[in-house]
């Protein structure tokens, strides 16, 4: 077992590019979710729209990178009116469902053979990197951290990606410290209170509807920017789950909750996956692996990390329900 | 020695010299049930008004009807001059027209001082940008802070001034979610059921707390079921029974009205009704 390794390379996944994205996605949701009690299921969907904004005009239309961020801030904001003006004056679940409904119909759109010659279908689109990589100020052949490699062009997202990260928080805690977050908490608790108090309810939830979703959206992008390559398959539902688990380990309505979220999820599955991968590795030389084959073989180690995932989670919930940041007190209260 | 005199006709929809609120023909079904059906009624400005009724009177869906939390099939509702029938409820409530609820609606997982705070009017830290500049808000918010204290301290709150809402007992939020009904500074107070659940002790100092908004000046229309609260703070009652108005009056002139004891000996036969 290569310690050394695996835990450098843990440590970096918990710290890279990709989890730059996780922590702009979930910190987006918590702004829906944890702020303001609107229960976003399709978070995934912002995020597709985030790196499709991003990807279609650059790969398929060479526009400008600034443009195609104007239209990522634009693409986002006209989703959550989409979503929001039929479903913010009803209750809760018909944003639930509304929600993970779209965020399927976007995934699927993107999926589609149809509009291949837009979005490349399966394939994803590629080459829409370019503007990141001629402003890289980072030799190519990168850095060692500790004993993980990492190139120069993910050294460049990673340094821009946490600028991003410290802004985004930064914001959203001033934002919720403000009497205006003050309102988002109250609809949270009782929207008919906030209604009574003269608070214009509506108004106030779509607010929070954008500012998460374009939130959600800049994530997307960092997260294609990292892979270099937008595909359907990264947006499905299991990426706003991710986003759920993350800020209910970090603590719920914490600003700072999505960055530890994000750090211990990818940890542990990083962790898990490649301690599992050299446990079960064979090779000519060494052909019985650590672990006997009957528990788990290379084929399969893949799934566990996932297990493990979920079991930690679990336990998290049971021994510290309020999440690693969250406030105990307020557990005795939820009632929802 | 509370109720200040009046002198109105005792007949449902009766005149009031000086109405602060004016509802005509409102009518509200519910499928085939007409849940209020409220011909002509005038509350009058500066006075404390009872509106009692057996349960189902629809008594709670005539205030949701004038606070805008549902809205009427037809019919106008007029609050200083103005129509309020088909409006938001938040319009309403920036009208000055506040309302309270029957089930206490505490900010649970917020502190006692930030469901004061939230009370506010027109506070300038609640449009986002400004809400992202803490200088543009600061002051104000400090104003805000020193006048939930002295509700809190008013209403024997103040050594609960930083704990979670949610940690208060029941009658703890009823005062709690009047005190911060007076934060938005309403013109007239909408009370529902304030006394619901509350101990003896406590509805004594609740009592006294009414009384003190007629004295600032307020106009309070409450629902009750106490009838000995209402007989004794009341300056005019309105009842209501299945949906309509069918009496007015005094308390002295309410426990004697013949409709009124047939409208409860159908429904509640143990009910006190006070009077002769």
């Amino acid at each position: 077992m290569k310690w050394d390794l695996i835990l450098s390379n843990s440590f970096y996944t918990a710290i890279s590019a990709n989890a730059v994205a996780y922590i702009l996605v979930a910190s987006g949701l918590n702004v829906h979710f944890g702020y303001t009690g609107l229960l976003n299921f399709g978070q995934a969907g912002f995020a597709a729209i985030g790196a499709y904004s991003l990807s279609i005009p650059i790969s398929r239309y060479d526009w400008p990178w600034p443009l195609a961020m104007l239209l990522v801030v634009v693409a986002s904001v006209v989703l959550a009116l989409l979503l929001g003006i039929p479903t913010l004056r009803l209750r809760a679940d018909y944003l639930a469902i509304v929600t993970i409904a779209v965020a399927e119909i976007i995934r699927l759109f993107m999926n589609s053979v149809r509009f291949t010659w837009l979005t490349g279908g399966n394939d994803g689109l590629q080459g829409f990197t370019r503007f990141m990589e001629n402003i890289n100020p980072f030799p190519d052949d990168g850095i060692t951290l500790w004993a993980q490699k990492v190139d120069g062009y993910r050294l460049w997202l990673l340094v821009t990606g946490w600028i991003l990260v410290a802004l985004v928080s930064t914001g959203i805690w001033a934002l919720m410290r403000s009497p205006w977050g003050r309102v988002l908490k109250s609809i949270r608790e009782d929207e008919d209170a906030a209604r009574s108090l003269g608070k214009n309810v509506f108004a106030y939830k779509m607010q929070s509807l954008i500012i998460g979703g374009f939130v959600g959206a800049l994530g997307g992008m960092w997260l294609v920017l990292d892979k270099q390559s937008s595909q359907p398959q990264d947006f499905s539902t299991t990426f706003t789950f991710f986003a759920y688990t993350i800020i209910i380990l970090g603590g719920i309505a914490r600003a700072k909750g999505p960055v530890i979220g994000t750090m211990i999820f990818l940890f542990v599955i990083q962790f898990v996956d490649i301690t599992l991968q050299q446990a079960t590795r064979t090779t000519p030389t060494d052909p019985t692996p650590l672990l006997p084959e009957w528990i788990v073989d290379e084929n399969n180690f893949s799934q566990v990390r996932f297990i493990v995932a979920g079991l930690a989670l679990a336990v998290l919930v049971i021994v510290r329900p309020q999440g690693i940041f969250g406030d105990k007190r307020e557990q005795a209260f939820d009632v929802r | 020695m509370s109720a200040s005199a009046v002198s109105y006709q005792p007949v449902p929809g009766s005149k009031k010299d000086d109405a602060i609120l004016v509802v005509d023909g409102i009518r509200r079904a519910f499928g085939g049930l007409v849940a209020v059906n409220v011909d002509h009624v005038e509350v009058p400005r500066n006075k404390i008004t009872a509106l009692i009724g057996p349960n189902g009177a629809g008594k709670t869906t005539f205030f949701n009807l004038l606070t805008g939390f549902d809205a009427p099939d037809s019919g106008t509702s007029m609050f200083n001059g103005r129509r309020l029938d088909g409006m938001a409820a938040h319009k309403v409530a920036r009208l000055g027209m506040v309302r309270t609820f029957q089930l206490t609606k505490a900010l649970s997982r917020m502190s006692v001082i930030e469901n004061m705070r939230l009370g506010a009017a027109h506070q300038k830290g609640e449009n986002i940008f400004r809400g992202l500049f803490a200088p543009m808000w600061r002051a104000q918010e400090a104003e805000i802070t020193a006048r939930a204290e002295e509700l809190l301290a008013r209403f024997n709150l103040a050594h609960m001034r930083d704990e979670l809402a949610g940690g208060l007992s029941g009658g703890q939020r009823k005062l709690l979610e009047m005190a911060r009904a007076l934060m938005v500074e309403p013109e007239m107070v909408m009370l529902d059921e304030p006394m619901a659940g509350v101990n003896p002790a406590l509805k004594q100092s609740l009592l006294e707390h009414i009384k003190g908004l007629r004295n600032e000046g307020r106009t309070v229309l409450f629902v009750e079921h106490d009838m000995d609260m209402v007989r004794e703070i009341s300056d005019w009652i309105i009842v209501m029974a299945e949906g309509v108005v069918i009496a007015e009056g005094t308390s002295d002139d309410i426990g004697s009205n013949q409709a009124v004891i047939d409208a409860y000996l159908g429904a509640h036969h143990d009910s006190d009704l006070g009077g002769s």
